[in-house]
């Protein structure tokens, strides 16, 4: 069986999906939440590349550098503010975050 | 070879915003703390110097190979934007001075941020409009917690960041299949290309993470507790630039990415903006914290502020434009005055702490009333005619059950708005608040003032800029 753009793109889409899930369902640690939006930015990745190598165009790889970038950039900030809530709280479960209501 | 003339025209506020903050946050390193006050001055004036820049080279250009493109419509927008975050600067030393967190990473932050929306209004490709919105959104989720040792900024900053990050992976899941069904990531060739089932889902995906940016319902539950938990300069940052940059971004991707397929988004956006004035005026009728309750007025206005895009860019551009002026200047004078809400124990923030203020600040008092009054929309204010405009434009372009929602919804505003307005008046008086920054003073006055019926003249040059910047998108 050959690999088409469909499978490629079903992948991703699926990976997105438990992306999206992982932040709503999880009630546990604010940590998976991290991991879970690290997944959604990878699985855009995959689609970037698969649009680029089956389109011809390289726009879509450059983007997909790019997406990288802002994905590291983006755990550093998640977990430093991770980190602050932690320090003041003592517990990152999903739970701990019920401050402000309404 | 980089084309200079070119860099310049298009983004110079940008260049000089970026390299401020780098400039900033290399002496900051050497200097620390001894910094902080002088840069948030410094950090005011270069954002002054960048909004006088946008009408500086208020015709735009292109430059980058198409990846950014500027005119004057996305020029008006920034130097608005620019100059509010400038104004929510120069007032928020002594806020930051009082708490012990006068440090130097919140004006480069603020740089940075605004960096992010010039880069996201000059975007003219996915890549930069991608990440000019990190850009904002990185720097946003900093400011947010940025009192770090305050439980409740913390939980702000945190709650913002997750929904923050899960907004931007829909708008970029959005972008790759807008990428992919048009081959192309520049908004000329993608505007060019056919709508297909695969586009529209990327669009639709886009729509959702803007909406977020934006805070329009359903992407909204963010803005409550997220105006409550930040500290009140940061709010007062928020409610103003980012919310004016994000809704011209918003409305430049409908017109000019997405202006072909105007039948295929009208109902969406029309939905959107609904949905964002019911719940926006609603949720607000329960609230007792000020801050809470200006989020929802924003999420309300938000709403009012999405008809204008929904009636395409013919007849919406200039009405869009004037009301979110209007609105942001309206805002920023509402959270100066909030911090002003000072006692010996720090700030309070319960409305029913602003009892009797019109005997202990009278002048303060009827600016706060003017500002209250016009985001109500009540004649002859500035915010009626802005309001008026706009349901001029959801008129012409037949929305009228809109219209309709859009009266509804201010009527019912106007209960908690008058209700903050009854306890500063008629209120049994509190204790007096302390005294207050000259600055901030200065901000809730003039903002009243441009408020006031008075300084109509305001209006009509304003119109005339809205108009004129209008044109420029339509060239």
């Amino acid at each position: 069986m050959e690999l088409t753009l469909n499978h490629y793109l079903l992948l991703s889409a699926f990976l997105f999906t438990v992306g999206v899930v992982g932040i709503f369902v999880n009630r546990k640690n604010i940590i998976v939440i991290l991991m879970a939006i690290e997944l959604i930015l990878l699985s855009v990745n995959i689609n970037l590349v698969a649009f680029s190598v089956f389109s011809g165009t390289i726009t879509g790889q450059i983007f997909a550098m790019l997406v990288l970038t802002v994905a590291a950039a983006e755990a550093a900030v998640g977990l430093a503010i991770l980190v602050v809530f932690f320090r003041l709280r003592g517990d990152i479960s999903v739970d701990a975050i019920d401050m402000m209501k309404g | 070879m980089l084309d200079w003339t070119a860099i310049l025209e298009t983004v110079a506020p940008e260049t000089l915003l970026v390299a401020v903050g780098l400039l900033g946050t290399l002496v900051g390193a050497f200097l620390k703390e001894r910094f902080a006050r002088v840069a948030f001055k410094l950090g005011a004036l270069a954002l002054f110097a960048a909004a006088a820049l946008a009408v500086y080279y208020w015709e735009g250009g292109e430059a980058f190979g198409g990846l950014v493109t500027t005119n004057p419509f996305v020029n008006f927008a920034k130097a608005v934007s620019f100059g509010v975050a400038g104004v929510a600067l120069w007032i928020a030393d002594g806020f930051f001075d009082r708490h012990g967190t006068l440090r130097f990473e919140y004006p480069l932050l603020m740089l940075f941020a605004a960096f992010g929306m010039g880069l996201t209004l000059s975007a003219s490709d996915l890549m930069t409009l991608y990440m000019g919105v990190e850009t904002l959104s990185l720097s946003s989720y900093v400011l947010a917690s940025f009192h770090r040792d305050s439980p409740r900024s913390a939980e702000a900053g945190l709650k913002y960041f997750v929904l923050g990050a899960l907004a931007s992976g829909l708008l970029l899941y959005g972008a790759s299949l807008v990428y992919g069904f048009t081959g192309s990531t520049n908004f000329e060739e993608i505007a060019g290309s056919e709508m297909g089932i695969g586009l529209l889902f990327g669009m639709v995906l886009m729509i959702s993470g803007l909406a977020f940016k934006v805070s329009a319902a359903p992407m909204h539950v963010w803005t409550p507790d997220v105006y409550e938990g930040a500290p009140t300069p940061v709010v007062a940052f928020f409610s103003a630039a980012p919310k004016m940059a994000m809704m011209v971004v918003f409305a430049n991707v409908m017109f000019t990415l997405f202006g072909e397929a105007v039948d295929d988004w009208q109902l969406i956006i029309a939905i959107i903006s609904g949905a964002s004035m019911v719940i926006g005026s609603f949720g607000a009728l329960l609230q007792n914290n000020i801050k809470r309750l200006m989020g929802y007025s924003s999420i309300a206005n938000m709403g009012y502020a999405l008809v204008p895009v929904a009636a395409g860019a013919d007849i919406g551009a200039p009405s869009l434009l004037l009301f979110m002026t209007i609105y942001v200047i309206a805002s920023l004078g509402m959270f100066a005055g909030i911090l002003m809400m000072r006692r010996t124990g720090g700030m309070v923030e319960d409305i029913s702490e602003l009892g009797g203020l019109i005997r202990s600040r009278p002048v303060v008092t009827l600016a706060l009333t003017a500002i209250l009054l016009s985001i109500a929309g009540i004649p002859p204010l500035a915010g009626f005619w802005a309001k008026l405009d706009v349901i001029q434009a959801g008129m012409a372009a037949g929305l009228l059950p809109l219209v309709i929602m859009l009266v509804i919804a201010s009527v019912v505003s106007c209960y908690y708005y008058l209700r903050v307005i009854k306890v500063m008046w008629f209120d049994e008086p509190m204790e007096e608040f302390q005294s207050a920054d000259p600055s901030v003073a200065l901000t809730v006055v003039v903002c009243g003032l441009l408020m006031f019926p008075g300084l109509m003249v305001f209006i009509g040059v304003l119109g005339g800029w809205t108009d004129a910047a209008a044109m420029g998108l339509a060239n």
